[in-house]
C-alpha cells in the first residue's frame, strides 16, 4: 500500500485517505497479529530456558537427564533442593555475597553520593576540572595487571576489601548521580539554606539526601546486582575458601566440574564424586542463585528503567 | 535578594558590584556573601575528597602503573625499581605465534556481536507497537529477566543444555536422527554460543533506551503520516526509525569504545582447552599469562595494545559519526 497522495487535490485527499483509511485499517489488523505472534515468540524463546531451569530443579534428575521433562516437572522430587541446602559451601557462599553486597553497596553510595551532590552545585570553583578527572577514568584504564599490582600492594589481597573497594565509585554512577541532584536539588534551596548558615555538609544530610530517595535506590540497586553477580574480582583475588561468594561456589559447582566431566580430563576421585553431586544439583542451584534478584526486580523496575535512562542521556 | 555570583574562584576578590549599586554597606553585605560562597566551597571539597581519592587511587595510580608493560617487572624491586626494556614485551608479543590467533578471536567476537546490534531496535519498534498494556508490561518484565541472571549460572545453564548426553538440546537433535554435538569444546561452536548467550541474556534490556526514544516521538507526525495514507509499517519506516537514529549512533560509538573489551569474563569461563583455539581472546590471555603465570610486565603490554586499540576505535568511530551524521559523543 503505497502512498500517492501527495499529487492530489484537497478534496481528493480527503476521499483517499478515506479510503486508505479502511484499508489500512485491514493492513493494521494484521500487522497487530504478525506483530503480537512475534512477539510471543520472542518471549516463549526468551522464558524457555528460564522455565525449563525451574521445572527440572524439581523434578527427578533421571528424568531430566534422560529428555523426559519439556513442560511441566516429571515425578516432582525436592531432592535438588535438599542436597543444596546441606551444601556447607554454597551457604558460606551466600553468607559472604549477602555480607559483601551490603557492604559494597554502602561504600558506593558513601562515595558517590556526596561527590555527585558537590559536583551539581554551580558554585564549586573548579567543578568541571573535577567532573573532567572522574570522566577521563572512562576513557583510560590502567588494565587488569596494574589493577591488580595495586591491590596488593594495599594489602586487600583475600579479604572483603578487594571484591568491594577496587569498583565502589565508577563514573557512570557519579554522573548520573550528578544529573539527578541537578535537577531535584534547586540551587536555590542551597543558597537559602546558606543564607540561613548552614553549611554544604549539612545542606547535603539535611535538605539533599532526604529528597533524592529515587536516586539513591538506584544506585545501590545498580551496584548491588553487579556485586550479586560478579565473580571475576572475587577470583582473582580471594583464595581462602571460608571467603568465597556465592558465585564463585557456582562457578566449581556448574563449570568447572562440568567442564571437566565433558572433556573426560581429570578423573580423579574427588571430582568424580563432584560431577555426580553436581549433576543432581546444578538446577536446583542455578534457581537459589537467581531467585532473590528475578523475584524483586519487576517490583523495582522503574529504578532500574531510571538508571539506564538517565545514564544514557549522560552517557 | 539577588542570587549570589555563581562562580567564586578562591581568592579571587568580590566581584565589583555592578553600577548603581555603590553604596558602601552594600558593597559589604557582597564581600559576607561571597566570603560565605567561598566558606561553602571548602565543605563542598570535604565533600568530593573520598571520590576524587578514590579515582586516584584505583584509576590513576593504575593509569601510571601501566608503564610496567615498559619494565621488566620483578616483584622484590616493585614498579619503580624494575628496569626499563622498552617496547621489548610488545615485540615479543607480535613476533608470537599466538598473536594474529588472538587479534583474530578478538575482532570476530567483537564484531559478531556488533553486527547484531539491530535486534534490541527490532523488539523495541515491535513492543512500541503493542496496544495491549498487560501484554506489553508482561513482555517486557519477563524479556529483562535474563539481565538479572549472573554469567556464571548462563554458562552453567549453556553446559547443562548442551551437554552431549544429558542436555537438552543434544536430547533435540537425537531425536531428529542426528549425532549429538560436543558444542563446548568445539571451537566451530564457541562464538555461537558466546554471542547467541549474550543476546539472550541483553536482548530486553537493550531495548530500554530505545522504548524511552520512541515514547517521545509527536504522535502529531504520526497524524500526519496517517493521513497521508501511510501504513503501520510504513509509519515505523519513515516516522520511528528516524526519531530514534540518534540514540542508536551514540549507542553504536560506544560499542565500538569497548570493542576490544569483549565480556571476556564470560569467555574465561567458557574457555577450555578443546575449543581454545576460538575461545582464547587478548584480555583472558592477559589473566592467565599475568595472574596464573605471574608475567606481570608482559601481560600489562598485551593489556595495554588492547586499551590503545580501543581508544583509536572510539576516537575513529566518533570522528566518522561527526562527519556523516550530526550525533557524537563530543
Amino acid at each position: 500500500m503505497t502512498s500517492s497522495t501527495s499529487a492530489s487535490s484537497a478534496s481528493d485527499t480527503v476521499r483517499r485517505s478515506r479510503r486508505h483509511s479502511r484499508l489500512t485499517s485491514h493492513d493494521d489488523r494484521w500487522f497487530d497479529r504478525l506483530n503480537t505472534a512475534f512477539l510471543i515468540v520472542v518471549v516463549l524463546v526468551i522464558g524457555y530456558p528460564l522455565w525449563f531451569v525451574l521445572i527440572a530443579s524439581v523434578s527427578d534428575p533421571h528424568a531430566v537427564e534422560t529428555g523426559r521433562v519439556w513442560l511441566w516437572p516429571v515425578d516432582l522430587n525436592l531432592d535438588g533442593y535438599a542436597r543444596v541446602f546441606a551444601q556447607g559451601s554454597i551457604w558460606v557462599g551466600y553468607r559472604n555475597t549477602v555480607v559483601y553486597t551490603l557492604v559494597g553497596v554502602a561504600l558506593h553510595l558513601l562515595l558517590v553520593l556526596p561527590c555527585a551532590y558537590a559536583l551539581s552545585r554551580r558554585n564549586m570553583a573548579g567543578r568541571t576540572a573535577v567532573t573532567w578527572y572522574i570522566l577521563f577514568t572512562m576513557l583510560f584504564s590502567g588494565g587488569l595487571i596494574p589493577t591488580y599490582l595495586v591491590v596488593k600492594d594495599l594489602g586487600m589481597l583475600d579479604t572483603i576489601w578487594a571484591v568491594v573497594v577496587p569498583g565502589a565509585a565508577g563514573a557512570w554512577s557519579v554522573l548520573v548521580g550528578r544529573a539527578f541532584f541537578t535537577q531535584s536539588v534547586p540551587e536555590e534551596l542551597a543558597e537559602a539554606a546558606t543564607v540561613d548558615g548552614a553549611g554544604d555538609i549539612q545542606i547535603f544530610l539535611r535538605i539533599a539526601i532526604p529528597l533524592s530517595a529515587p536516586i539513591i535506590a538506584t544506585l545501590a540497586l545498580f551496584h548491588g546486582v553487579g556485586l550479586w553477580n560478579e565473580y571475576f574480582r572475587a577470583l582473582i583475588y580471594l583464595s581462602d575458601r571460608d571467603k568465597y561468594t556465592l558465585q564463585l561456589v557456582l562457578r566449581e559447582l556448574l563449570v568447572v566440574s562440568q567442564e571437566t566431566s565433558q572433556s573426560g580430563a581429570g578423573e580423579a576421585g574427588s571430582l568424580i564424586e563432584q560431577q555426580r553431586l553436581a549433576s543432581l544439583i546444578k538446577y536446583a542451584t542455578m534457581i537459589v542463585a537467581s531467585l532473590p534478584l528475578l523475584i524483586v526486580y519487576p517490583f523495582l523496575q522503574r529504578f532500574f528503567t531510571q538508571g539506564v535512562l538517565i545514564g544514557s542521556v549522560k552517557g | 535578594m539577588t542570587a549570589p555570583p555563581a562562580v567564586s574562584a578562591p581568592g579571587a576578590a568580590p566581584e565589583s558590584p555592578p553600577i548603581g549599586d555603590r553604596t558602601p554597606v552594600r558593597a559589604a553585605s557582597r564581600r559576607r556573601r561571597a566570603k560565605r560562597a567561598l566558606r561553602g566551597s571548602w565543605q563542598l571539597y570535604v565533600l568530593v575528597a573520598p571520590a576524587v581519592l578514590f579515582f586516584l587511587i584505583f584509576n590513576y595510580v593504575p593509569m601510571y602503573g601501566a608503564q610496567i608493560a615498559f619494565r621488566d617487572f620483578i616483584a622484590s624491586d616493585g614498579i619503580w625499581g624494575s628496569s626499563w626494556v622498552g617496547f621489548e614485551h610488545f615485540e615479543r608479543f607480535f613476533d608470537s605465534y599466538y598473536f594474529w590467533r588472538l587479534l583474530r578471536n578478538t575482532l570476530v567476537l567483537s564484531l559478531y556481536q556488533l553486527l547484531l546490534f539491530p535486534l534490541p531496535i527490532i523488539l523495541a519498534l515491535a513492543l512500541n507497537e503493542v496496544k495491549n498494556h498487560v501484554f506489553k508490561r508482561f513482555a517486557q518484565t519477563l524479556t529483562y529477566a535474563p539481565h538479572f541472571v549472573s554469567l556464571v549460572v548462563v554458562v552453567g545453564m549453556l553446559f547443562a543444555f548442551m551437554d552431549p548426553r544429558t542436555g537438552l538440546i543434544n536430547h533435540v537433535i537425537e531425536l531428529i536422527g542426528l549425532e549429538p554435538i560436543q558444542f563446548m569444546q568445539d571451537p566451530g561452536w564457541f562464538r555461537h554460543l558466546y554471542v547467541w548467550s549474550g543476546v539472550w541474556q541483553s536482548l530486553g534490556w537493550s531495548t530500554i533506551i530505545y522504548l524511552a526514544a520512541l515514547a517521545g516521538v509527536n504522535p502529531e507526525l504520526h497524524q500526519a503520516a496517517q493521513v497521508d495514507g501511510a501504513n503501520r509499517l510504513q509509519r515505523i519506516r519513515h516516522v520511528n526509525i528516524p526519531a530514534i537514529m540518534p540514540t542508536v549512533v551514540i549507542l553504536l560509538i560506544l560499542d565500538f569504545g569497548s570493542f576490544m573489551a569483549v565480556g571476556f569474563e564470560k569467555a574465561l569461563l567458557m574457555n577450555n582447552s578443546l575449543n581454545a583455539e576460538a575461545s582464547d581472546i587478548i584480555q583472558t590471555f592477559v589473566y592467565e599469562t599475568g595472574l596464573l603465570e605471574g608475567q606481570y610486565s608482559y601481560a600489562a603490554a598485551v593489556g595495554l595494545f588492547d586499551s590503545v586499540i580501543n581508544i583509536i576505535l572510539l576516537v575513529g568511530v566518533n570522528q566518522l559519526a561527526r562527519r556523516y551524521s550530526e550525533n557524537s559523543l563530543w
